[in-house]
């Protein structure tokens, strides 16, 4: 880099590094695309011509692919994410009236964030314990026979650390 | 003292790390030493943190247990309260017929002198001693057919692409698994990685392809940390790597994760992905085994496709084909899931009626009360009335009953279900996940849904409608989102009339 230019600021120089990195990738832009969220807690909207132009691709298709994945969020969740499943084998065990206690606790929707930014809810379809449901995973922990107080004590226990 | 916990996701989730935590703290107070393996799951999930120790008399079993319960096993395992007796004896495992999943459960995962202990590696030594049209034809024998759902042989697939000429090949493994239901593919992954190492190893020389992708889906973190970690070991001793057991071609693997999109099981859709685009579905033709992943020749497997095939080639193609029923042959990994009292993973030849998989197996539902439906085959599989219990476990039988196997998840529902509920699901989870590409499943689902809401309402002209919207849904989808979504709906709709309130009146 030349002595006089500004110095990056530290997304460019991120996601300048995680492309750089996986750029002998035979398709690297879906493993980038994880990093970036990895790293930022979602995909700022800024990254997308950073990681167009670092692999030669149009913006509109970068965000077209960033797009068409539910994995990929335009915003930072909130503090807490509580991912529930909302798939058939967890509908028999009664997913879907926890749903319902769990969105009425929490104020909140699917793919919403309570206004203090504490919990993003988000439906899940299928984390693969179909055999102990409702099956939910909050913040990345997996739960089998989830029930409602289970979820809020460890919201709160988290929450209190 | 040998202690098994194991790290399976369901054991987690149902509390393992805190028993594993027990046990080494229990150990240090006592000044025991313990050798802890986190083993995979034996796969009777109501057991679950199912917790083993090695005896003379083999291993013992306990479970369900807690933090809690593991002082006690310190003390007199006979009398532990959770003693459940010999593993190998128990009704769950002495009634089935463990290929594929042999060794999980058993041994260390990340274990390679473990997984040749047990039998590991020979498949792929028996593989390198033949030409690789022998390899093929040993798949084909054995009657071998894919995993993932659609049921086409293995052997024949293999073959195209070996016959294919191009740069380059490579062998795709779809461990997207997002059926309801299913958890196949991630008890392998975690209990026996290298399982499925071996097989895409033979694949790749059966096929002359020197490169692997694992598609594994997000919602799998365990999978995920167990299969990064396998890799490395699996370099390391020479199973990947320049030159196979140092004596074959070059075969790597990469592991790519998936970003949460059903549709991205879809094999086309999965290249897409692959290649960093937009998972939409490809029109067929071309076959991905002529021009795939970039362009070039592919093998793309089901996760239990490939790793059933070390079995097949230690043990030959007649060993496997003995078991099983009419063109179904071999054994299926059964997920037992939703309201059932003994829900988890029975390996078993085909044949087996869905009544004895629910009922006896399964030991009816969890919560006590009638069964109601049955959904086999995962989000796109038809609902089964106890009526049509008696249907053995095939391709064919199933297909003739307008119904799949899919991926063999059979999730169970009681009398609590409402089977409109279920439809109009069906219908919303595929306008949820379709890639869009196609009008009769984007659009379709969607009028699908308003449709069911219609029929709710009582209107009883909409129930014709219905048919006929499945009727273009089945005719004119790209793939089989759009395409099977009218199973669990006709499948409701017919088996369940009650359930519908206008079909109720239309028929009275
Ligand atoms: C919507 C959709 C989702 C699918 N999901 C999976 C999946 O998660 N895993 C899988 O192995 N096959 C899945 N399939 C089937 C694949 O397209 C393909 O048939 C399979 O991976 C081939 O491997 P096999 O021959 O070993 O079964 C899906 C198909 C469709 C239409
Ligand atoms: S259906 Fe909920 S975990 Fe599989």
């Amino acid at each position: 880099m030349p002595a006089n230019a500004s110095p990056p600021e530290p997304l460019a120089e991120a996601v300048a590094e995680i492309c750089a990195r996986h750029a002998g990738l035979e398709g690297p832009l879906l493993p980038i695309l994880h990093e970036v969220q990895a790293a930022f807690g979602h995909l700022p909207e800024a990254a997308v011509p950073m990681i167009a132009d670092a692999l030669n691709l149009g913006r509109a298709e970068v965000h077209g692919v960033a797009s068409f994945y539910h994995d990929f969020r335009s915003a930072p969740a909130g503090r807490h994410v509580v991912k529930l499943c909302r798939a058939e084998a967890c509908q028999a065990m009664g997913a879907e009236a926890l749903a319902a206690q769990v969105q009425g606790d929490l104020g909140i929707g699917w793919h919403e964030t309570s206004s203090d930014g504490r919990v993003t809810l988000e439906p899940v379809f299928c984390l693969g314990l179909c055999a102990c449901g409702p099956a939910a995973m909050i913040d990345g922990e997996l739960v089998g026979r989830a029930d409602a107080e289970g979820i809020e004590a460890m919201l709160g226990a988290e929450a209190g650390q | 003292m040998k202690v098994y916990v194991p790290r399976d996701a369901a054991a987690k989730a149902l509390g393992a790390e805190a028993v594993a935590a027990a046990v080494l703290r229990e150990a240090e107070a006592r000044g025991v030493t313990v050798d802890l393996i986190r083993n995979g799951s034996r796969g009777m999930v109501w057991l679950e943190p199912l917790v083993e120790i090695e005896s003379d008399a083999g291993r013992l079993a306990f479970g369900p247990m807690g933090a809690g319960d593991v002082a006690a096993l310190f003390d007199d395992p006979a009398a532990h309260p959770k003693a459940l007796g010999p593993t190998e004896e128990l009704d769950w495992m002495k009634r089935q017929t463990r290929l594929t999943f042999a060794r999980v459960g058993v041994t260390d995962p990340l274990s390679l002198e473990d997984y040749e202990a047990h039998g590991g590696l020979a498949g792929l030594r028996r593989a390198l001693d033949l030409p690789a049209a022998e390899i093929v034809e040993e798949v084909t024998a054995s009657g071998l057919r894919g995993r993932g759902g659609a049921g086409f042989p293995t052997g024949i697939k293999w073959k195209t692409v070996a016959e294919a000429r191009a740069d380059r090949k490579y062998i795709v493994c779809n461990a997207d698994e997002g059926d309801s239901g299913t958890f196949a593919d991630r008890m392998l992954i975690e209990g026996d990685p290298f399982a499925l190492i071996e097989g895409m190893a033979i694949a790749g020389l059966a096929c002359g392809a020197e490169k692997g992708f694992v598609y594994l889906r997000s919602e799998y973190p365990d999978a995920i940390e167990v299969f990064a970690a396998a890799l490395p070991i699996a370099r390391e001793a020479g199973l990947l790597g320049p030159s196979l057991l140092g004596r074959g071609p070059g075969f790597d693997i990469e592991l790519r994760v998936g970003a949460g999109a059903y549709v991205c099981g879809e094999e086309t859709s999965l290249l897409n992905s692959l290649e960093g685009k937009r998972a939409v579905v490809r029109a067929k033709p071309p076959l991905p085994a002529l021009e795939g992943l970039f362009g070039r020749p592919t093998v793309v497997n089901n996760v239990i496709s490939l790793a059933t095939v070390p079995y097949v080639l230690a043990e030959g193609a007649a060993a496997y084909q003995a078991h099983g029923h009419q063109r179904s042959r071999g054994t299926m990994p059964l997920q037992i899931a939703g309201n059932v009292k003994r829900g988890g993973l029975f390996e078993i030849a085909f044949g087996v009626t869905l009544g004895e998989i629910v009922n006896e197996i399964g030991g009816g539902t969890a919560s006590g009360r009638p069964v109601k439906a049955v959904q086999v085959g995962g989000p796109l599989g038809a609902y089964f009335p106890p009526a049509l219990f008696d249907t053995p476990f095939g391709y064919e039988d199933y297909t003739a009953l307008d119904g799949l196997i899919g991926h063999a998840g059979i999730v169970v529902f009681d009398d609590s279900a409402d089977m409109l509920a279920q439809a109009r699901f069906a219908l919303e989870f595929c306008a949820i996940e379709s890639c869009g590409k196609c009008t009769p499943c984007r659009i379709g689902a969607v009028r699908g849904v308003e449709t069911v809401d219609r029929i709710a309402a009582g209107d009883s002209s909409a129930v014709a409608l219905l048919e006929d919207l499945c009727a273009t849904m089945k005719a004119g989808s790209l793939c089989a989102l759009g395409g099977f979504t009218p199973y669990p709906v006709l499948s409701a709709l017919r088996h369940f009339p009650g359930d519908f309130p206008a079909a109720r009146e239309a028929a009275e």
